[in-house]
C-alpha cells in the first residue's frame, strides 16, 4: 500500500472535525425547532388566533436562517468523504453509501420540497396544507438525520458485511442489519432527542430575554410555556436514551466506555465515578488510574454499562493487555493476527497473479483464520487503541451534568408558568438564556465523546483512520481547511449578525 | 423480481438511473442560469426582487439533486466516487464552494444587518451560476477526455497531475462543455422566468428575459457544435471482452451508430430545446421551460448513455488506460445494488409529490404582492 502521510491524514480529520461541528451548530436548532414551529401552527390552525400565526411566523423567520446555513454546511459532508476519505470510500463504500443515497431520497426532497411551502405558501395554498408542510419539514429533517445516524452508527458498529478478498473492500450482507443496529437506534433517538432540548432552550432563551427586557410579553410567555412542556418530554427522553447509548458502548465499543469513564483497571460490581478531576500528564503505560481525585458511587458502572450489580466491566488495561478470566485477548496478539491477514492477503493477490491455485487457496484459507483483526494488523503499538482520555472524559461529564440540570430547568420554568409569576422569576429567566448556550456545548460535546471516543478507529476494530484517506500531498488539504475556516468564520459571523437583528425586531415586526 | 436480476443488469440500471439524476440537475440548472442573468437583465430593485424570489423557491430543489446525484454514485459506484472525488479534489472542491455560498445567499441578501452587503450575496449567485456550472461543465467532460489517474491492487488513487482535477479546464473540449452547460442554463433561466413571473407593469423586464433567451442559445450554438463534431471524430477509449482498455479511433462515433436510441434521444433533445427557444424568444408563449427542460434531460441522457454503455469506460485514465473505470468494475456489490433498487422504486413517487407542489405553488404567478411579504428574499 502507499505510504501514509500522517500530515494529510492530520488536515483531513482537522477538516472534518471544523465542518461536522459547524454543520452540528445549525442541525440541532433545525432538528427542535422544526418540530415547535409546527407546535405552534397547530395550535393557531386550532384557535385560529392571529397572535399565535404571528409567534408562528417570528419562529420560522429564525428557522429559516438557521435552515440555509445549515444546508450550505451540509453539502460539503456528503462530498468530503470522497475527497478527504477516498481509500475509505472505496473500503466501505459498498455498506456506507446506501444511507447517504437513502437519506437523499427518502429526507431531504422532503425539506427541500415542504420547506418552499412552509415559508412562501401562507398565501397560495390552504391553511391545512401550509400546516401539513411544516409538519413534512419536521418530519423531514428528522429523517434525514435517522439515515445519517445509521451511516455513523455503523462505522461505530460495524454490522451485515464481509470482507470479500477479491476486491479487497467490505461488502453488505444485510441491509436490514445495518438500518435496525441497536447502536443506530440508541443514537438516532439520543442525536435527535438531544437536539429537541437544543431547540426547546433556544425558543426559551430568547423568551427569557424578551421577557427580562419586558418585550414582547405575552408571546414569549405563550412560547416558554410549549418549549417547556416539549423540553421536559424530550430531556427525560434524552437521559433515558444517552443511558441505552452508554449500555451499547459496553458491547461495541468496551474501549469508549472505558476512556469516557476513566475506568482503567476493569472489575466486577466497578463504581462509578460521579465527580472526577484527572491527573495532568496522565499516560495509559503509567499503569495506573487516571484520577487525582474521584468521588464514586459502588457498583454504579457495572449497572449503569451491564444493567447488572455484578456485571464485568473492562478498563483500558484489561482492552489493551488482555485480561484472560473474563476472555480479552491482548491487543498484541491481535495486531499480531492483523499482521498476518495481510500478509496473506497480499499472498493471496500474488498467487492469483502468478496463476498459482494451490497458492491462492492455502493462502485465502491462512487468511480467513485471522481476517476478523486484518485492521489492528495497521497498528504500530498496542497503546494506541486508548482514545484521548481527558477529552472524552470531561466532555462527556460536561454533557451529562448539563442534561441533568436542564430537566430541572424545564420543570422551574413549568411550575412558574402555572403561578404565573414567569416575569417576576428574574433569576430563572436569567438562567433561561444562559442554559442554550450549555446546551449546545453540551450538544457539541456529545460528538466530540462519540468521534474523539472511537480514535484511532475509522471503522471500530476494521479501519484505523490513518489507512483510510486520500493520498494527497497535505498542502492541498491544509489549503482547503484554511479555506474553509475562513469562509465559515465570515459566514458564521454574518449568521449571528442577522439573527440578532431579527431577534432585536421581533415578532411584531414579523 | 428485482431480486433475480443479475449483476450486469443492475448495474446497467444504476447507470440509467444516476444519468437521471444527473440529467434532472442539468434541467434544474436553470436556478443557476437565472442567478447569471440577474446583471443583466434587471435594471432596478424591484426587477431584481422578481428574479431572485421566483429563483428563491426552486434552488434548494437543484442543490438537493446534486446532493442526490453524489449520493447515488457512491452507493451505486464508489470505486468512482472514491477515485474523482478523492482525485480531481480540487475541481470538486472548487465546486462545493460555489454552492456553499449560493445555498446562504437567498436568504441572508436582502437581510438587515448582513454584514457582507447586497452586492456580495448577488456575486456569489453569479459566482455559483458561472464558475460552479463551467467547472460541472468540464469534469463530465473528462468522461470522453480522461483524466490523470493510476489505482493500485488495492484500488487506492494517485492522481498524476498536480491540479488536481482543474487540468481537465484547460481542455477545449472539457472547457466548451462547461461553456455550453452555462449558456444552457441561462437559456433554461430565461424560459422558467417566463414561466414563473407575472409581468403586470414590469412589461420591459419580460422583453429582456425573452431577448436573452434568445442570445444565450445563439452564444451556447458554437461550443455545442464544436463538442458534436469533436464527439464524431475523437478517438475514444473502449474495453475489449476481457475488460482490457485500449484507445479506438472514433470510438463515440460507433457508439452512436451502435446505439439509434441514444441518436434519437440526442436530436429529440436538441429539437425539443430548440422549440423551447422559439416559444420562449420569439413568441409570447410561456410553456418553453418544458420543452427546453424536457430537451435538457434527454440530451443529458445520451450524453450519459455515450460515455457508460456500449463497451465504454465512463471514467477513462489518459495515464494508465488499465485503471480506467467502467460501469462493471466500479459498481458495489450484487447485494448492495439490488436493496438500493428496491430503494429506487419510491423514486417516482418523490417525483411525485415534487411536481405536486411545485403545481400547488406556481398555480399563481410571482407578483408584487409575494415582493411585499416579510418573508419575501
Ligand atoms: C442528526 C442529524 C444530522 C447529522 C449527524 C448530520 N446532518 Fe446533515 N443535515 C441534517 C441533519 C444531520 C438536517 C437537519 O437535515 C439538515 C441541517 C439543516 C438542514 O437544513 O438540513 C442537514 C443538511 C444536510 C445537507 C444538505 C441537504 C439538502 O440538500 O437539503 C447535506 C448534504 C448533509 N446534511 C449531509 C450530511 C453529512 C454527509 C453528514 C455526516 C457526516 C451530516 N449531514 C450530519
Ligand atoms: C454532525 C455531527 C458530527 C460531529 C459534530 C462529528 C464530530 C467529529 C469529530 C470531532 C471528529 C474528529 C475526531 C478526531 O479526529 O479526533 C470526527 C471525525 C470523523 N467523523 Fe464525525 N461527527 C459528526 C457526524 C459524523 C457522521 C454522521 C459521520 C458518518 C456518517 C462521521 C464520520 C466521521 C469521519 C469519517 C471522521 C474522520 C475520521 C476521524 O478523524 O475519526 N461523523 N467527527
Ligand atoms: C442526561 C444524560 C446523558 C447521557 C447519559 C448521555 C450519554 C451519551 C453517550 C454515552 C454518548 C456516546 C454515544 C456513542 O458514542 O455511541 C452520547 C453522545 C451524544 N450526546 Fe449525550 N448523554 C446525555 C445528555 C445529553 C444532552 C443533554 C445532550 C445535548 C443537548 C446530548 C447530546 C449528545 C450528542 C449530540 C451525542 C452524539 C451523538 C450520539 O452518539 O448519539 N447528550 N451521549
Amino acid at each position: 500500500m502507499n505510504e501514509i502521510d500522517l500530515g494529510t491524514v492530520n488536515w483531513a480529520r482537522a477538516q472534518f472535525t471544523l465542518t461536522a461541528m459547524y454543520h452540528w451548530l445549525f442541525v440541532p436548532i433545525t432538528l427542535g425547532l422544526s418540530f415547535l414551529c409546527a407546535f405552534f401552527e397547530s395550535i393557531y390552525v386550532r384557535t385560529g388566533k392571529e397572535e399565535w400565526k404571528r409567534l408562528t411566523r417570528f419562529w420560522m423567520t429564525l428557522f429559516g436562517i438557521n435552515f440555509s446555513i445549515g444546508i450550505a454546511t451540509g453539502i460539503i459532508l456528503e462530498f468530503q468523504f470522497g475527497t478527504n476519505w477516498s481509500n475509505y470510500s472505496w473500503m466501505v463504500g459498498d455498506i456506507f453509501g446506501a444511507p447517504l443515497a437513502i437519506e437523499g431520497i427518502f429526507a431531504f426532497f422532503i425539506e427541500a420540497t415542504f420547506f418552499a411551502v412552509m415559508f412562501f405558501g401562507w398565501e397560495r395554498t390552504s391553511k391545512g396544507f401550509h400546516l401539513f408542510s411544516t409538519w413534512m419539514v419536521a418530519i423531514g429533517s428528522n429523517l434525514s438525520a435517522l439515515w445519517i445516524l445509521v451511516a455513523n452508527a455503523w462505522m461505530q458498529n460495524p454490522v451485515g458485511m464481509a470482507f470479500n478478498p477479491d476486491t479487497a473492500r467490505y461488502e453488505m450482507q444485510n441491509i436490514l442489519e445495518v438500518i435496525f443496529s441497536p447502536t443506530a437506534m440508541s443514537k438516532f433517538t439520543h442525536a435527535t432527542s438531544s437536539s429537541f432540548v437544543v431547540g426547546a432552550l433556544f425558543v426559551i432563551s430568547i423568551s427569557s430575554f424578551y421577557l427580562l427586557r419586558k418585550k414582547h410579553v405575552e408571546m414569549a410567555k405563550k412560547s416558554i410555556i410549549v418549549a417547556s412542556v416539549f423540553g421536559l418530554l424530550a430531556g427525560l427522553f434524552t437521559a433515558f436514551t444517552g443511558d441505552e447509548s452508554a449500555y451499547d458502548n459496553a458491547s461495541s465499543q468496551p474501549m469508549k466506555l472505558a476512556a469516557y469513564e476513566g475506568l482503567y483497571e476493569g472489575s466486577r460490581g466497578t463504581s462509578i465515578v460521579a465527580f472526577g478531576i484527572l491527573n495532568r500528564g496522565w499516560k495509559v503505560d503509567d499503569g495506573k488510574s487516571p484520577f487525582a481525585f474521584e468521588v464514586s458511587i459502588p457498583y454504579g458502572l457495572s449497572l449503569f454499562a451491564k444493567r447488572e450489580l455484578n456485571g464485568f466491566v473492562p478498563g483500558m488495561k484489561d482492552l489493551i493487555y488482555g485480561n484472560q478470566a473474563e476472555g480479552i485477548m491482548p491487543v498484541a496478539e491481535k495486531m499480531q493476527k492483523g499482521k498476518a491477514a495481510i500478509a496473506d492477503l497480499a499472498a493471496y493477490k500474488a498467487a492469483g497473479k502468478a496463476g498459482d491455485e494451490a497458492g491462492r487457496t492455502a493462502a485465502l484459507t491462512r487468511f480467513k483464520t485471522n481476517q476478523e483483526y486484518l485492521g489492528f494488523g495497521y497498528l504500530s503499538r498496542p497503546e494506541e487503541v486508548v482514545p484521548p482520555v481527558a477529552t472524552t472524559y470531561y466532555s462527556f461529564h460536561f454533557m451529562v451534568y448539563v442534561g441533568t440540570a436542564v430537566i430541572f430547568l424545564f420543570v422551574f420554568f413549568l411550575m412558574s408558568a402555572a403561578k404565573d409569576r414567569l416575569t417576576e422569576n428574574r433569576w430563572l429567566l436569567r438562567a433561561g438564556v444562559i442554559s442554550f448556550f450549555l446546551v449546545y456545548l453540551a450538544s457539541e460535546l456529545g460528538w466530540v465523546v462519540a468521534e474523539v471516543g472511537r480514535q484511532p478507529w475509522a471503522i471500530q476494530d476494521m479501519l484505523p483512520v490513518k489507512m483510510a484517506s486520500t493520498n494527497i500531498v497535505a498542502g492541498n488539504v491544509q489549503t482547503t481547511f484554511v479555506m474553509f475556516f475562513v469562509l465559515f468564520a465570515i459566514l458564521l459571523l454574518a449568521e449571528i449578525k442577522i439573527m440578532l437583528k431579527q431577534i432585536n425586531i421581533g415578532p411584531e415586526g414579523a | 423480481m428485482i431480486g433475480k436480476l443479475d449483476i450486469v443488469t443492475l448495474q446497467q440500471i444504476w447507470w440509467i438511473l444516476c444519468s437521471v439524476v444527473g440529467s434532472l440537475f442539468l434541467f434544474l440548472t436553470f436556478v443557476q442560469g437565472g442567478q447569471t442573468l440577474l446583471w443583466q437583465v434587471a435594471k432596478d430593485d424591484r426587477e431584481k426582487a422578481l428574479i431572485i424570489n421566483s429563483l428563491g423557491r426552486k434552488w434548494e430543489l437543484t442543490f438537493t439533486t446534486l446532493v442526490l446525484f453524489g449520493g447515488a454514485l457512491f452507493a451505486a459506484f464508489p470505486k468512482f466516487y472514491a477515485t474523482s472525488f478523492g482525485g480531481a479534489y480540487w475541481v470538486w472542491m472548487l465546486i462545493l464552494f460555489t454552492f456553499i455560498v449560493q445555498a446562504v445567499s437567498y436568504e441572508f441578501r436582502k437581510k438587515p444587518n448582513n454584514l457582507l452587503g447586497e452586492k456580495t450575496y448577488e456575486l456569489f449567485l453569479l459566482i455559483n451560476g458561472s464558475v460552479g456550472i463551467l467547472l460541472i461543465g468540464a469534469a463530465v467532460g473528462t468522461f470522453f477526455t480522461g483524466s490523470n489517474f493510476t489505482l493500485n491492487e488495492y484500488n487506492q488513487v494517485t492522481w498524476t497531475n498536480s491540479l488536481r482535477g482543474v487540468e481537465a479546464a484547460f481542455s477545449l473540449f472539457n472547457l466548451s462543455l462547461g461553456l455550453f452547460l452555462v449558456l444552457n442554463a441561462r437559456v433554461l433561466g430565461a424560459m422558467y422566468l417566463v414561466n414563473n413571473i407575472s409581468f403586470k407593469g414590469a412589461k420591459e423586464l419580460e422583453v429582456r428575459i425573452r431577448k436573452s433567451c434568445l442570445t444565450s442559445f445563439l452564444l451556447s450554438l458554437p461550443f455545442l457544435l464544436y463538442v458534436i463534431v469533436m464527439l464524431v471524430m475523437m478517438d475514444g477509449f473502449a474495453t475489449d471482452q476481457n475488460g482490457a482498455v485500449a484507445i479506438v479511433a472514433h470510438k463515440y462515433l460507433n457508439n452512436l451508430l451502435a446505439m439509434p436510441l441514444v441518436d434519437v434521444l440526442l436530436l429529440a433533445g436538441l429539437f425539443l430545446v430548440i422549440l423551447g427557444v422559439t416559444r420562449t424568444g420569439l413568441s409570447n408563449a410561456t410553456t418553453g421551460i418544458w420543452f427546453g427542460g424536457l430537451g435538457t434531460v434527454l440530451v443529458g441522457l445520451a450524453i450519459f448513455c455515450l460515455a457508460g454503455f456500449n463497451n465504454t469506460p465512463f471514467y477513462p485514465s489518459k495515464v494508465d488506460l488499465q485503471s480506467s473505470l467502467t460501469i462493471y468494475n466500479a459498481s458495489s456489490s450484487h447485494y448492495t445494488l439490488t436493496a438500493m433498487t428496491y430503494v429506487a422504486l419510491f423514486i417516482p413517487g418523490v417525483l411525485a409529490y415534487v411536481a405536486y407542489v411545485w403545481r400547488q405553488m406556481d398555480s399563481r404567478k410571482i407578483d408584487a404582492q409575494d415582493l411585499a411579504d416579510k418573508k419575501a428574499y
